[in-house]
């Protein structure tokens, strides 16, 4: 395992580089199927809406997924990724329309380590509102 | 109804055992949308030092999810699971997840408390080869919405 950045040339404050993600409802169809979670509220509108959603929701699950790819394109090996937790604080709403939701991640290096390892803090925002809490990756570099 | 705190502690059956495939590594980077070759490629994931595809972070989801149901859907525990959303997940590798690794997995039911009117259920799944070997440790906090005991 190796990441391609070394823990040499990482300080507290170094930004990882930002990237966005569409999501729409196929995307959220796909990950049903992949991950096993066919819970409603993710692909039946009118049962998202019965219960209280604005509209058919993301998987936390697949925010958290998506959020971590800003550590892992970073890190250049996903194995460098030693621990990852968030809070779902609120949800990615998706409509149906041709556009769907999009989620924009940047992260910062918030502490340095023992073992070459540091402490990434992740922001996920989606319609300009956070959506993930104290999302933070441990990443073991080179 | 409020959740028996006497199941703080317990421990479910292991799982079958899961044996993580090329294909539904890849199958999984692809629902995240996610192109990295490490995840399809084995040259590629050989370069970076792993014996096969690596899994991608949140992959053991597919298992863990599964230990999870053990407990949410457990009828001892009364979960009502109209009233459940996910707080909080995280996970802590003992070592990255390769294709071919045989894993099993261990829920327990690490806490229960009661937060401005909701239970909140924290669950750990501990991941292992069938060698014994702790490969990672996922833990996941399931919130009952409204369901705790009101304070007098």
């Amino acid at each position: 395992m190796t990441a391609t950045v070394s823990f040499d040339d990482v300080e507290v404050g170094t930004e990882l580089p930002q990237q966005s993600f569409p999501l729409q409802r196929l995307d959220l169809v796909r990950y049903c199927g992949a991950s096993g979670d066919f819970n409603v509220i993710h692909w039946n509108e009118r049962i998202a809406k019965a219960v209280g959603l604005p509209d058919v929701i993301v998987h936390g699950m697949l925010t958290m997924a998506e959020a971590v790819r800003v550590v892992t394109d970073w890190a250049g090996d996903p194995g460098a990724v030693v621990e990852y937790g968030v809070r779902f604080t609120r949800p990615v709403v998706v409509p149906d329309d041709d556009r769907g939701a999009l989620l924009e991640v940047s992260g910062v290096v918030t502490e340095l380590l023992a073992d070459r390892r540091v402490r990434v803090e992740l922001t996920a925002m989606s319609t300009e509102q956070k959506v993930l809490g104290q999302a933070r990756a441990v990443v073991q570099l080179g | 109804m409020p959740l028996d705190p006497s199941f703080i502690g317990k421990r479910y059956p292991p799982s079958e055992t899961y044996l993580v495939s090329r294909a539904k590594i890849a199958e999984f980077a692809d629902a995240v949308g996610d192109p990295n070759p490490a995840y399809r490629d084995v040259a590629a994931a050989r370069a970076l030092g792993h014996p096969d595809v690596v899994a991608p972070p949140t992959f053991l989801v597919v298992l863990t999810m599964r230990s999870s149901a053990q407990v949410v859907f457990d009828p001892e525990l009364g979960l009502d699971y109209s009233m459940v959303v996910h707080g909080e997940q995280s996970f802590a590798y003992e070592r990255p997840v390769h294709a071919g690794d045989e894993l099993v997995v261990i829920g327990s039911v690490e806490n229960i408390r009661s937060v401005a009117g909701n239970d909140l259920l924290s669950l750990r799944g501990e991941v292992s080869t069938t060698d014994g070997e702790l490969v990672c440790t996922a833990r996941s906090t399931i919130v009952s919405r409204g369901t705790a005991a009101q304070e007098a």
